[in-house]
């Protein structure tokens, strides 16, 4: 998922490409255009615009934040699950974040920035991560909620970026979907063993947990398109694929059946298949709710943040020390 | 690497995997690691969690040495007109066209 960055990076994308220093400069440009045209993919090492290369950059990193960061409401629950066989696919799915993170902080160095460059954004606050995971995970039953609904609405933000126009990131992608189906499975067959050979109060614990989470990830998919200034450019570069209320409302209209199958109630009075659109009508989104978790003010946001602070300063020594050793084995080959 | 590592950051390795006995190994990420052991360990640890491969090989990145893409189209566009090279070139009586 994750794809905020593009709507939540203010104007520096939107901003008018720089007066064209040269005719060779030219030149690139328009090859750079013909291929995007063309559909071809763009490679590390080839010619790009600059705020190509930053926009991309920017949603990379955030895009790897978002997945570490998604591992601190999970991993919160490793050590409650209910079952071993919970235990050992809760830790299998943590263990895939962080998997993914790597492989989306391996192509986001591609553009040029280091993976310490792109903590230190992080851990300062520069960078952002999606807002979903500035939200607590209370319960149980916010585990599966998790793997049902914010990694379905990931997938189904995730698999047009497969066709991302930079191929390095595409490559990240179509690997991270191929193991995301699994993380959205797991969820649901989790909450229905609940809301099926469940108690009572079982299964008002799903409904809980889905009254909580749905609305935040509606927001996942990032404002309304006509407050999303840098989608046209996004589309232009094929970096963005499919708009934001597009999504959203495939997102939707995924999960209505899902539910009902489920027997939870999505908390939305007006919720309603509308015959002539084809499409299920939902209610209005609360986006100064979205900006302000964006802006650092949800519910876990310092709470998140101070742990991979933590979890970076802890392993400090670790680090050093494994840089030692190897330096240590260098030099013992290189005076034998 | 040859050179002892004096920077602050781990680096950089490429990674392949043969998925299944007889392929050939291929390309399929980096990670950082410290040294060409750990590199394999985790490798298999992010690349293999599914039973992606039968074996692995790490490169360090700096030993890659790769064409310029700039180089593009006077290394490879040779190769467009030389349709000869291909099989499909010579249309042969059908009787030995199964050739």
């Amino acid at each position: 998922m994750y794809t905020q960055a593009m709507d939540t990076m203010g104007k520096e994308m939107a901003e008018a490409p720089k007066a064209l220093r040269s005719a060779e400069e030219l030149a690139l440009q328009a090859r750079f255009d013909e291929s995007i045209d063309a559909g071809d993919f763009i490679e590390a090492k080839d010619w790009m615009p600059e705020n190509y290369r930053k926009t991309l950059l920017r949603q990379i990193s955030q895009h790897a934040h978002s997945e570490i960061v998604g591992m601190l409401p999970e991993g919160n629950w490793i050590g409650r699950a209910p079952t071993l066989k919970r235990k050992a696919i809760l830790l299998a799915k943590v263990q895939d974040e962080g998997g993914h993170g790597l492989y989306l902080y391996a192509a986001a160095e591609t553009l040029g920035s280091s993976r310490d460059q792109m903590l230190d954004a992080l851990h300062t606050g520069k960078a952002k991560y999606s807002s979903i995971f500035n939200y607590p995970t209370l319960s149980w039953a916010d585990i599966g909620t998790i793997g049902w609904l914010v990694d379905g609405a990931a997938i189904m933000n995730q698999v047009p970026i497969c066709r991302c126009s930079y191929a390095p990131y595409a490559r990240a992608m179509i690997r991270i979907c191929r193991e995301e189906s699994f993380h959205q499975r797991q969820g649901y067959d989790s909450l229905m063993v609940m809301m099926q050979g469940g108690t009572d109060a079982q299964r008002a614990m799903v409904q809980d947990a889905v009254n909580r989470w749905w609305w935040p990830c509606l927001m996942m998919f990032g404002p309304p398109d006509d407050q999303s200034p840098n989608s046209a450019q996004g589309m232009r570069w094929g970096i963005k694929r499919v708009s934001n209320d597009t999504l959203r409302q495939k997102f939707v209209d995924a999960t209505v059946d899902q539910a009902k199958v489920l027997g939870v109630t999505l908390p939305d009075p007006d919720l309603k298949w509308n015959e002539e659109r084809g499409h299920w009508d939902f209610g209005a989104i609360d986006w100064p709710e979205f900006y302000r978790v964006v802006a650092g003010e949800g519910p876990n946001n310092r709470e998140r943040l101070a742990m991979r602070v933590k979890a970076w300063d802890d392993g400090a020594w670790v680090r050093e020390a494994a840089m030692a050793h190897a330096r240590k084995q260098t030099t013992k080959q290189q005076a034998a | 690497m040859t050179e002892p590592n004096t920077q602050k950051e781990w680096p950089l390795w490429e990674v392949f995997v043969r998925s299944r006995a007889g392929l050939d190994h291929k390309h399929c990420g980096s990670l950082h690691a410290t040294d060409a052991a750990m590199a394999i360990q985790m490798a298999r640890d992010v690349y293999t969690r599914r039973q992606e491969g039968s074996s692995v090989w790490v490169v360090p990145s700096a030993a890659i040495t790769a064409s310029d893409p700039g180089d593009k189209a006077m290394y490879f566009d040779p190769a467009e007109d030389k349709v000869y090279r291909h099989p499909t070139f010579y249309k042969l009586p059908s009787e030995v066209d199964h050739m």
